[in-house]
C-alpha cells in the first residue's frame, strides 16, 4: 500500500490524519482509491487539479498521475512551482 | 553518478561565446535586423485600476508612417480554458488579458494597444494619439490591503486567490512546551530583477501562415506555446529563435510583447519589432512580490526548535499565481522542526503580475525566518551558526510541505561558514565616532527544478563535435553543458561547438530558470555524448572486426588496436556515414541547494548609511562543472540580494503609480556599493545526476537580506523588520530607541 500524505486543507476529510494508505500501481490509481472527498479535490476532469504537483518519494515527478508506485511509496501533493503564471 | 577523477569537469576553460560578447558581435534582442522591418510601440495604462470605456484609434491611424494598430479585440476570441505552458497551468484569459488589457486595466503600465510604424518615433507618437477613456477605480497596493475586508477587487473572484497550508505535528501544543518563543512580523518591498537588457522581440507573420519570432527570452518553447495559444495556432506554426540575452533572473520567462508584435505583423504584412524602454520594463513586466510575513519559532532550553508557525501573504500582482507557494515550501526548509504550521496567501494587487526572481518567494521568507533564528540565538546565548547546526535539515528530515529531504548539503554549508576565516576574523574598529560595526549570518534554500531538455551531438571529420541545444545561455551555460559532453567524449572542451537553436531545430527544452540548465541540459548532453560513444564504438568494431571495443579517456581500444576519438572521427564516412548522438531527459531529482552568507557592516548612526565591509557567500553546488561560473552566480545573486536588502523598492503613489521607474531612482547596487564578494563552493554531489550537479543560480540570493539585517542588529541593537533597510528606515528605527 502506498502512503498518501493528505494536504493540510483536506485533512478534515481524513479525520485529521496526515496520511492514509491506498493501493494502486500508479499515482492515478492510488488517488482513485481514496475517498471521494479527497479524490475530487485532487483531480479535476480526470487530471491533477491546477496548481498541484506530485512528489513520489520526495521528488516531483514529471509523469504525474502516470508515475508508477511501489508498495512503500510516499506520495505528496505540492504546490506546483512556476516562474510566474505566464 | 560517476565518481571518477575528471579531466574537464572542475576546470575553468574560456567560454565559447566570449569573443562575440566582448567584441560586441553577439546579437541581442534589439540587434536583430530583417528587411522591411516596422517598429512597434505599446500604449500603457496611466491608471493602476480603471474600467476601459472606449478605445479610439482614428487619430493614431492617421499619423504619418503608421501601418497597423492592434488592441485586445485583435486576439482570436477563443473560449477560456486552462492551458499548460510548460511551467504550470493557468486560464488562457489571464495570459491574454495581461498581454493586452480588455475591459479593465489592472496596473499602471498594463498594455492597452500597440502601433506599428515605419520609425520608432512615429510609432511612439501615434501610440500617444490613441484615445482611451477610463473610469478610475480604487486600487490596492499591498497584500494586507488586498486582504482587508471590503478591499477593491481586481477580478470577480476575491483578492485572496489561493490559501496554501502545510502542517506537520501539532504546532500549537508544541509552543506550549517551548522554553523560549520569538514571534516577529516582517514586510518586504516589491523589487525588480533589474536585468540590463530590456525585453525585445521581432515577429514576422509570414505569407505561408507561419509565425517567426526572434526575441530575448529565458524559454523559447514557452514563447512558442504562449504565442500559439493566444493566436489560436498549432505550435508547429510558430517558430521562436532566442537571441542572446542580457539577463533575466526569472523575469524573462513571462511573455509580454511577442504576441503583440505578431498581431501587428499579421495586420501589416511586415516584420515588426517591439523594444521596451526601462520604464516599460519596470511598469509593464513582472517584478517579484512585496510581502507581509509573520514567523513564530519556539525552542527548548537546549536550543532545539520544537515548533514553528508562519503566515505569508505575498502580492500576486494583477493575476493569480504568485510566488507564495515556494515561499511556504522554503520558509522553514533549513531546519528539522517536528511541529510546523504554515499558511500562505496569494493576494491580487494593482501592480504588474509578479514574476520569478532567483529562488522566487524564498528570499522574502528567509528574511523573516533567519531574523527570528538570529534573535533566538541571542536570547539563548548560543552562537548563531551553532544554533543552526543543532537544528539543520539533513538527509531524511521531513519538510513541512511533506517530503523527506534526500542527500542535501545544509550541514556542510553551515560547517563551511563556521570554519571560514571570515567568521573568526576581528570586526575591527569603526572608522569614525558615529559608526558602529556588526556581523550577521544567514542561510537559505532553493529546491531547483527538472523539466525537459534535449541535445543533439554530431561528429565532425576533424574530431570536433557540434552540440545543439535549446537552452538560452545565461551565465555561460553553453560552456558548462559542452564541458559535460567533452568529459564523456574525452576531447578538449574547445572541440565541442555548442549552439543554441530555434524551436524547430531541437526537441522541447524547458526554460533557462529554476537553476536547471547546467543540471538538466547538461544531463541531456551527457546522455547524447554517451550515444555518440555507443555509435562510434560500433564503427571501431567494424574496422577491427572485433566485439570487445572499449572506450576510455578519448581512446577506443581492442587488443593491440587503438584509435583516438579524432582518428576514428576521420573514418566515419567510410564506415557507414555520419554519427549523430541525441538525448532527451525529463529528470525529477533536481537536488536542492543551500547557501549561506557572512556579512560585516558599518552603520553610520547619524545618516543610517550601511557600508558593507566584507561579504562571504558559501553554497553547495553538488559538483561545480565550471567553478568560475558557479562563483559568478554566487556573486551575482549576492549583489542582487544586497540591493533587495538595502535600497531597491517600487515607490508607489497612493493611486498606484510607480514614481521611481528609472535606474537613477530605482537604486540598484553598482560596483561602487559592494565590496569584493568572497565565495566558497561546497560540493555535496547530487546522487541522481551523472556528475552530481545541483543548480546554483538561485539559492545564493536567499540569505543576503537576512544576513545584513542580522549584521545591522549586531551593530546597532535594532531589529529591522522591513526591506529595504535604507538610511531613512534605519534612522527612524534608531529614533525609536
Amino acid at each position: 500500500m502506498a502512503k498518501v500524505y493528505i494536504p493540510a486543507q483536506l485533512r478534515a476529510f481524513t479525520e485529521g490524519a496526515e496520511w492514509v494508505e491506498a493501493s494502486g500501481d500508479t499515482v492515478g490509481a492510488v488517488i482513485g482509491n481514496l475517498g471521494p472527498s479527497v479524490r475530487n479535490r485532487l483531480l479535476r476532469d480526470g487530471r491533477l487539479a491546477p496548481g498541484l504537483a506530485i512528489a513520489v518519494d520526495g521528488e516531483i515527478t514529471p509523469l504525474g498521475l502516470r508515475e508508477t508506485v511501489a508498495p512503500e511509496t510516499e506520495i505528496h501533493f505540492l504546490t506546483a512551482i512556476s516562474g510566474g503564471f505566464l | 553518478m560517476s565518481t571518477a577523477p575528471y579531466n574537464i569537469i572542475g576546470t575553468r576553460p574560456p567560454r565559447h561565446d566570449g569573443a562575440d560578447k566582448v567584441t560586441g558581435r553577439a546579437i541581442y534582442g534589439a540587434d536583430f535586423q530583417i528587411n522591411g522591418l516596422l517598429h512597434g510601440a505599446v500604449l500603457r495604462s496611466p491608471h493602476a485600476h480603471a474600467r476601459i470605456e472606449s478605445v479610439d484609434t482614428s487619430r493614431a491611424a492617421a499619423y504619418p508612417g503608421v501601418v497597423a494598430i492592434v488592441t485586445a479585440d485583435d486576439f482570436p476570441q477563443t473560449p477560456d480554458r486552462i492551458v499548460d505552458l510548460g511551467e504550470g497551468e493557468t486560464p488562457l484569459s489571464y495570459v491574454r488579458g495581461n498581454v493586452l488589457a480588455k475591459g479593465k486595466v489592472l496596473y499602471q503600465g498594463h498594455a492597452v494597444a500597440a502601433v506599428a510604424a515605419t520609425s520608432p518615433h512615429a510609432a511612439e507618437q501615434a501610440a500617444k494619439l490613441i484615445d482611451v477613456r477610463y473610469t478610475p477605480l480604487p486600487c490596492v497596493l499591498t497584500a494586507p490591503e488586498g486582504m482587508a475586508p471590503g478591499a477593491s477587487k481586481l477580478h470577480e473572484q476575491e483578492n485572496v486567490t489561493h490559501h496554501i497550508q502545510h502542517a506537520i505535528g501539532d504546532a500549537d501544543a508544541a509552543f506550549q512546551q517551548a522554553a523560549i518563543v520569538v514571534e516577529r512580523e516582517f514586510h518586504t518591498a516589491t523589487v525588480h530583477q533589474g536585468y540590463i537588457e530590456p525585453h525585445a522581440a521581432t515577429a514576422l507573420w509570414n505569407n505561408d501562415g507561419r509565425v517567426q519570432i526572434w526575441c530575448s527570452t529565458q524559454g523559447s518553447f514557452v514563447v512558442r506555446d504562449v504565442v500559439s495559444c493566444l493566436l489560436d495556432l498549432p505550435v508547429s506554426q510558430v517558430k521562436v529563435t532566442p537571441t542572446e540575452i542580457g539577463g533575466g533572473f526569472g523575469g524573462k520567462i513571462p511573455v509580454y510583447i511577442e504576441p503583440v508584435a505578431a498581431l501587428l505583423s499579421r495586420r501589416s504584412g511586415r516584420p515588426v519589432r517591439i523594444v521596451m524602454n526601462r520604464r516599460d520594463v519596470f511598469e509593464g513586466s513582472g517584478p517579484t512580490p512585496g510581502s507581509f510575513i509573520r514567523v513564530k519559532l519556539g525552542a527548548d532550553a537546549e536550543g532545539r526548535f520544537i515548533a514553528a508557525r508562519a503566515h505569508l501573504a505575498y502580492e500576486a500582482g494583477a493575476y493569480p499565481g504568485g510566488m507564495v507557494g515556494p515561499g511556504t515550501m522554503c520558509v522553514f526548509a533549513a531546519y528539522d522542526i517536528p511541529n510546523v504550521a504554515i499558511d500562505g496567501y496569494d493576494v491580487l494587487v494593482n501592480k504588474p503580475s509578479t514574476a520569478a526572481y532567483r529562488a522566487p518567494g524564498a528570499t522574502n521568507a528567509a528574511f523573516a525566518t533567519e531574523s527570528v533564528v538570529d534573535e533566538l540565538a541571542r536570547q539563548l546565548k548560543i552562537d548563531p551558526l551553532e544554533l543552526r547546526l543543532r537544528n539543520a535539515s539533513r538527509e531524511g528530515t521531513r519538510r513541512a510541505d511533506g517530503p523527506k529531504f534526500r542527500r542535501i548539503g545544509c550541514v556542510e554549508v553551515l560547517e563551511a561558514m563556521k570554519a571560514h576565516p571570515h567568521y573568526s576574523a576581528p570586526l575591527g574598529a569603526a572608522s569614525h565616532a558615529a559608526a558602529k560595526r556588526g556581523r550577521g549570518t544567514a542561510i537559505g534554500y532553493w529546491f531547483n527544478i527538472g523539466l525537459p531538455s534535449s541535445c543533439v551531438i554530431s561528429v565532425n571529420a576533424d574530431g570536433t563535435v557540434n552540440l545543439i541545444e535549446g537552452s538560452t545561455d545565461i551565465g555561460g551555460t553553453r560552456t558548462s553543458i559542452a564541458m559535460q559532453a567533452a568529459e564523456v567524449l574525452g576531447i578538449p572542451v574547445a572541440d565541442v561547438h555548442p549552439a543554441v537553436v530555434d524551436t524547430d531545430t531541437i526537441g522541447y527544452t524547458g526554460v533557462t530558470g529554476g537553476s536547471r540548465t547546467t543540471y538538466a541540459t547538461g544531463w541531456a548532453a551527457h546522455d547524447a555524448a554517451k550515444d555518440v560513444i555507443r555509435l562510434m564504438t560500433e564503427r571501431a568494431a567494424k574496422i577491427w572486426q572485433a566485439d570487445d571495443v572499449q572506450f576510455a579517456n578519448g581512446i577506443f581500444r581492442s587488443g593491440n588496436n587503438q584509435l583516438t576519438f579524432a582518428e576514428l572521427a576521420a573514418k566515419l564516412t567510410e564506415t557507414g556515414g555520419p554519427v549523430v548522438g541525441q538525448a532527451s531527459v525529463n529528470p525529477k531529482a533536481a537536488g536542492g541547494s543551500f547557501a549561506g552568507v557572512i556579512a560585516d557592516v558599518e552603520v553610520d548612526v547619524e545618516t543610517g548609511k550601511v557600508t558593507i565591509l566584507r561579504f562571504t557567500s558559501i553554497q553547495d553546488a553538488g559538483r561545480a562543472i565550471h567553478p568560475s561560473y558557479v562563483e559568478g552566480q554566487m556573486q551575482g545573486g549576492s549583489v542582487q540580494g544586497i540591493g533587495w536588502a538595502l535600497n531597491e523598492e517600487y515607490w508607489m503613489s497612493p493611486d498606484g503609480r510607480m514614481v521611481n521607474s528609472t535606474l537613477l531612482d530605482y537604486r540598484m547596487p553598482t560596483i561602487l556599493d559592494v565590496p569584493p564578494i568572497d565565495t566558497q563552493i561546497v560540493e555535496v554531489p547530487n546522487p541522481a545526476h551523472p556528475f552530481g550537479v545541483r543548480g546554483v543560480g538561485e539559492a545564493n540570493i536567499v540569505p543576503p537580506p537576512a544576513a545584513l539585517a542580522n549584521a545591522i542588529h549586531d551593530a546597532l541593537g535594532i531589529r529591522m523588520s522591513r526591506l529595504p533597510m535604507n538610511p531613512p528606515s534605519i534612522v527612524a528605527e534608531l529614533a525609536k530607541q
